[in-house]
């Protein structure tokens, strides 16, 4: 009995849900009778099965709506009451199906409410029907069925008849003729039989049956005749679904891992005797195989239509709500996805696509006023682009309103107003994905309960995939969700990398690429960073055995120059695309692609971003599935990182790739709107002076500041200045010079990793970087400080004990940091050469130069640092030089190495103070060796 | 206070463990935790982990974290070329294997030749001993799988 119950349970839940779908339909093409008939028929077959298990709540209910149900089908106007009836009624029949799964039993409770009306509503079309037909008797049909044990009697025999229309018009017959299903055919059969026995308690209204049925076996077979062609599609391809328990399907897919497995060991073995009996069948056994893999693999795949079965009534039932004319399209709902990405999906599907009809549409008048249709449009579509699926959900509303946002976002405190000056409209619209973002003003009963798209996002995000949005003001909004097909099976490319295997997801790779010294597709160096020349084009490379932490420092060292970055040139370079940056990586052999079963990294090992997960290849080894996203990230941070440490033992450079460098910059905005920034630690002061109190004199602007008059510069010297108010400045200062740089607005002060992205042409910008998300000009303010004094960095007037000026180096292989300090060192007096590398410098060393002190950056391409100084410290002629090491990474264990190899001091980069204090206290030294 | 509570799991009455050998030392692991014991192949390095990682391998279709006791201790690689051994453990639906030298056998052990790890134990061994057994002629340490395979969060104490 549980099983035949729990059966029922999930086949009337099902019915209900095509039901809901099919009265919506219905509702908007009420002449056909195809859908009716179906919807008659479900419910039909729904309150049969009631009867049949005893269930009397859901009967009678499942009864009066079907009564309804037949004056529609015998030619009465549905209205939208009368559906919105029916639907209720369906909301009602699954509460007590929700109830009887849980209990196992029906729940008390009355349901007189909804019968009445329904009968009521029966009376109503029947009457509007005898209107029309003027024939049937115009006795209302007795609301009240239950009770009337008395009408019972003269309603048994018309159920009889009842029993025998049914037997030959809707249901049983046209279903058992045509469906697929051997177990409906009898299920339908019994169904028939119940409702004699088990209904009796419940007849219709009397007289209404006897009028009524001989006229739907009338009406129907001619309608049923034309329109048998549709039902039967639906209930064909209802017939050919079997409930299979996902965990069996799992198990199945193990399963078959494994016999892919068994089955290429085989067929190793196989392969070396020469000719074995075994040959024939096991070439059998290895197609099954495959055919069995690729079958398993598919029970996973459903149409994302099953996604969507709920929103044609959701959609119904908003529109009635807001009282919006809505019309939903959905378009491509057979698209197959994997059934986990399915369910994931599914959830923040439908909160989108309420929200599209909700704030995305205009209320009716608001679309009568703009000069819209009535009828707001919710289109939802999907395709399969490459491997993802995408799904659109598009509305032709008001768009998003961008000040609404804007306002809100401030309010809450997720970005200020100066930032959002900054933001083009589609960046403030994505604001919307941020978390405790609502931008309903009035909370309805459908959305803007505070908890929006962010989890939208999150929940995307969390199955790989992205989603987007563009939106038009007073056109409508379009939200674009990307998500991969599925998550357990990719093709994937199978590469070597230091000696190890690795996969790459085929849906990242663009192309593959065969580099090689003398071939068309070289790689190069650009200031130590790999590209490869590929169509006209440079690609920026890096090398997986670097990424990987097998690093070429102790190589370096014995002088491997070949091997410098990693980047050997007989190399393969995987182009592969990330979001919208395109790289290669650069491996040591590629094999095949495999199709891999994707399995979840162990916990323990989940922190490494590298990789996506793991899989078990043909040949039984476990292979590492190399996430594509990781290594972009890992690209953009740079190559610097791993290269310091001579042994990189695997946890550390994971350690120096969680840690890269990140600069405290000032970020303010002079001149323009656009965003400029200055390391922080090079400026001395922030300082706002009263624009009256600035004097000119000899055409420049000053301002008096700490007992001297202090020079005031201009970024953008050709724009009009402030004539009042305060004015913010940015003070420079050493000990006998300050300068003031007059900015518009300081913005903020952030933390970021700085990395030049574009080198600039204009004076005074060294390029731009992207600083917290957006492009900002870093300036150069070694351009600025000779505007001010023209003798900055020629001449010092500073009481200077030292009478000639000392000669330093400086080693660094970023031109950024070689312009940033090189105006800074020149200002402490002392005469600076620039280097780009370590190799440079012993090149100088050669040509017999001598200087006075050394600073050089620690991670540097080619030679690092402390090669560098370690060479340098027996050598004759610089042996004696101070070398100041110069490096993001300030843990003690790289300082204690810069100190053994021969540094003299560890300093900071961007430490500015602490970079002048170290030399002056090398000085004595050199003058020292400058005496001798 | 984590010798506390290990007491207090201990009390009552004896237990099973299976004993294993890392470097000459005498461990044991409660029989209920271990799944099987099998020679590890193949094992596929993780770069990037934790070095106590070993790597991964397939252990009949399943993919197994294999950790490397010996780096795990605190102790040399092995020297002698014996056959590695390893223990799998199954721990929050994940499999594991534990390196080590040898198998043993299994053990009855009361709460009478229980002690609590000693004072002076290395940090390393301590951190994942829920305390030892006094044996005839030998010593027993009592290994914690559950701390044993908190890898994760911790710095590589052994690098």
């Amino acid at each position: 009995m549980d099983d035949l119950l729990s059966e029922f349970l999930t086949e009337t839940a099902e019915s209900l849900d095509v039901v809901d779908v099919e009265l919506v339909k219905f509702e908007q093409e009420p002449t056909n009778s195809g859908i009716l008939d179906n919807i008659f028929r479900l419910v039909h077959t729904i309150k049969g099965t009631c009867g049949f298990l005893g269930l009397p709540r859901l009967e009678a209910l499942a009864h009066s709506a079907e009564t309804l149900m037949g004056k529609y089908r015998d030619g009465a106007t549905p209205t939208s009451e009368g559906v919105s009836l029916i639907l209720e009624t369906i909301d009602r029949l699954k509460e007590i199906l929700e109830q009887l799964e849980q209990e196992g039993a029906e729940p008390d409770g009355a349901d007189q409410d909804l019968i009445e009306q329904l009968d009521a509503m029966s009376a109503i079309a029947m009457n509007a029907m005898n209107g029309e037909g003027g024939e049937t008797p115009a006795e209302a049909p007795a609301p009240v069925s239950h009770e009337l044990e008395r009408e019972l009697k003269p309603g048994e025999v018309s159920l009889d008849e009842l029993e025998a229309a049914f037997q030959n018009a809707p249901g049983p017959d046209d279903m058992g003729a045509e469906s697929a299903s051997l177990d409906e055919a009898p299920a339908v059969s019994v169904e028939a039989e119940a409702p004699v026995q088990a209904e009796t308690p419940t007849p219709a209204e009397p007289p209404a049956p006897a009028a009524k049925v001989p006229a739907a076996p009338a009406a129907k077979p001619a309608a049923a005749q034309k329109e048998d062609a549709k039902p039967k599609e639906g209930a064909a391809v209802k017939a050919q679904t079997i409930r299979v328990n996902v965990e069996t399907l799992e198990q199945l897919m193990t399963m078959v891992s494994e016999l892919v497995l068994t089955r290429n060991q085989l067929l190793e073995m196989v392969r070396r005797l020469d000719d074995s009996e075994f040959k024939v069948p096991l070439q059998r056994l290895s197609n099954v195989t495959a055919e069995l893999q690729e079958g398993v693999m598919k029970t996973r795949m459903q149409p994302i239509g099953n996604a969507w079965q709920k929103l044609p009534r959701i959609i119904r039932d908003l529109s009635k709500e807001l009282d919006k004319k809505i019309n939903l399209e959905m378009i491509g709902a057979e698209t197959e996805l994997d059934r986990q990405v399915l369910e994931q999906i599914k959830d923040p599907l439908t909160h989108m696509v309420r929200n599209s009809a909700d704030h995305g549409l205009e209320t009716t008048e608001g679309r009568l006023a703009a000069g819209k249709s009535e009828v707001g449009n919710v289109t939802l579509s999907a395709y399969h682009e490459g491997g993802h699926i995408i799904i659109k959900i598009a509305d032709d509303g008001q768009g998003l309103p961008t000040d609404k946002i804007k306002s809100k976002v401030i309010a809450n405190g997720i970005a200020t107003e100066a930032e959002l000056e900054e933001m083009s409209e589609n960046q403030i619209h994505k604001l919307i994905f941020h978390a405790g973002l609502s931008t309903a003003e009035k909370v309805t009963n459908v959305s803007g309960r505070g908890v929006g798209m962010d989890v939208v996002r999150t929940n995307i995000e969390l199955i790989g995939g992205t989603v987007d949005l563009t939106s038009v003001a007073g056109e409508g909004t379009t939200f674009i969700i990307k998500i991969p097909l599925t998550l357990a099976i990719v093709s994937a490319l199978i590469v070597e990398a230091s000696g190890q295997r690795f996969a790459i997801p085929q849906l990242a790779v663009l192309e593959l690429v065969k580099s090689n010294a003398n071939a068309e597709h070289r790689i190069e160096m650009i200031n130590d960073s790999p590209v490869l020349r590929l169509r006209n084009k440079l690609l920026p490379v890096i090398s997986m055995s670097k990424l990987l932490g097998h690093s070429s420092g102790i190589k370096t060292e014995e002088g491997e120059g070949e091997e410098n970055n990693g980047v050997d040139q007989n190399v393969f370079v995987v182009v592969v695309q990330v979001g919208g940056q395109t790289f290669g990586i650069v491996v040591d052999a590629v094999f095949h692609t495999e199709e891999i079963v994707v399995k979840p990294m162990s916990s323990m090992l989940r922190e490494i971003t590298m990789f996506s997960g793991n899989t078990i290849l043909g040949d039984g080894s476990v292979i590492l599935i190399v996430d594509p996203n990781g290594i972009a990230q890992a690209v953009a941070r740079d190559h610097g990182g791993a290269q310091e440490s001579n042994h990189v033992d695997a946890a550390d450079a994971a350690d120096l790739i969680g840690n890269e460098e990140k600069t405290a910059l000032l970020v303010f905005k002079s001149g323009s709107d656009d965003l400029k920034a200055v390391p922080l630690s090079l400026v001395t002061r922030l300082e706002e002076v009263d624009v009256a109190n600035i004097e000119k004199s000899n055409n420049r602007d000053l301002v008096q500041y700490r007992g001297k008059l202090m020079p005031l510069i201009y970024i953008e010297d050709h724009l009009t200045h402030k004539d009042e108010g305060l004015q913010p400045i940015l003070v420079f200062a050493d000990e006998s010079h300050s300068m003031g740089l007059v900015v518009d607005e300081i913005v903020d002060i952030v933390e970021d990793r700085l990395t030049i992205e574009i080198s600039s042409e204009k004076d005074g910008i060294v390029g731009s970087a992207v600083i917290k998300g957006k492009a900002t000009e870093v300036i150069d303010v070694g351009y600025y400080l000779p505007k001010a004094f023209d003798d900055w960095l020629e001449k010092r007037d500073i009481p200077n004990p030292v009478q000639r000026e000392l000669k330093l180096l400086l080693v660094d292989d970023s031109a950024f940091f070689r312009n940033l300090l090189s105006p800074l060192l020149a200002s402490a007096g002392y005469r600076v050469t620039m280097v780009e590398s370590a190799t440079d410098a012993l090149q100088l060393k050669e040509n017999g130069e001598v200087f006075d002190v050394i600073v050089s950056d620690i991670e540097m391409p080619e030679m690092d640092g402390i090669t560098f100084a370690s060479t340098l410290k027996d050598d004759s002629q610089w042996g004696q030089t101070p070398i100041i090491a110069l490096s993001s990474h300030t843990n003690p264990e790289v300082i204690a190495r810069g100190r053994a190899a021969g540094f003299r001091d560890y300093v900071a980069k961007f430490d500015r103070e602490g970079l002048i204090e170290s030399i002056r206290e090398c000085k004595p030294v050199s003058e020292n060796e400058a005496a001798a | 206070m984590t010798e506390v509570s290990n007491e207090n799991k201990e009390v009552g009455a004896t237990k099973e463990f299976v004993t294993v050998h890392i470097d000459g030392q005498l461990f044991g692991l409660p029989i209920e935790q271990v799944e099987d014991v099998f020679m590890p192949d193949a094992i596929t390095e993780v770069p990037l982990s934790n070095p106590q990682v070993a790597g991964v391998l397939n252990l009949r279709g399943r993919i197994v974290t294999a950790i490397d006791m010996r780096k795990r201790l605190g102790l040399p690689p092995r020297s002698d070329g014996g056959t590695p051994m390893a223990v799998g453990i199954e721990h929050q639906q994940e499999s594991y294997g534990l390196i080590i030298d040898r198998v043993g056998e299994v053990l009855r052990l009361g709460r009478r030749t229980f002690e609590k790890n000693p004072a002076n134990l290395d940090v390393r061994w301590s951190s994942i001993s829920a305390g030892v057994h006094r044996l005839d002629g030998q010593l027993l340490v009592l290994l914690d799988v559950e701390r044993i395979l908190d890898i994760t969060g911790e710095k590589s104490n052994a690098a």
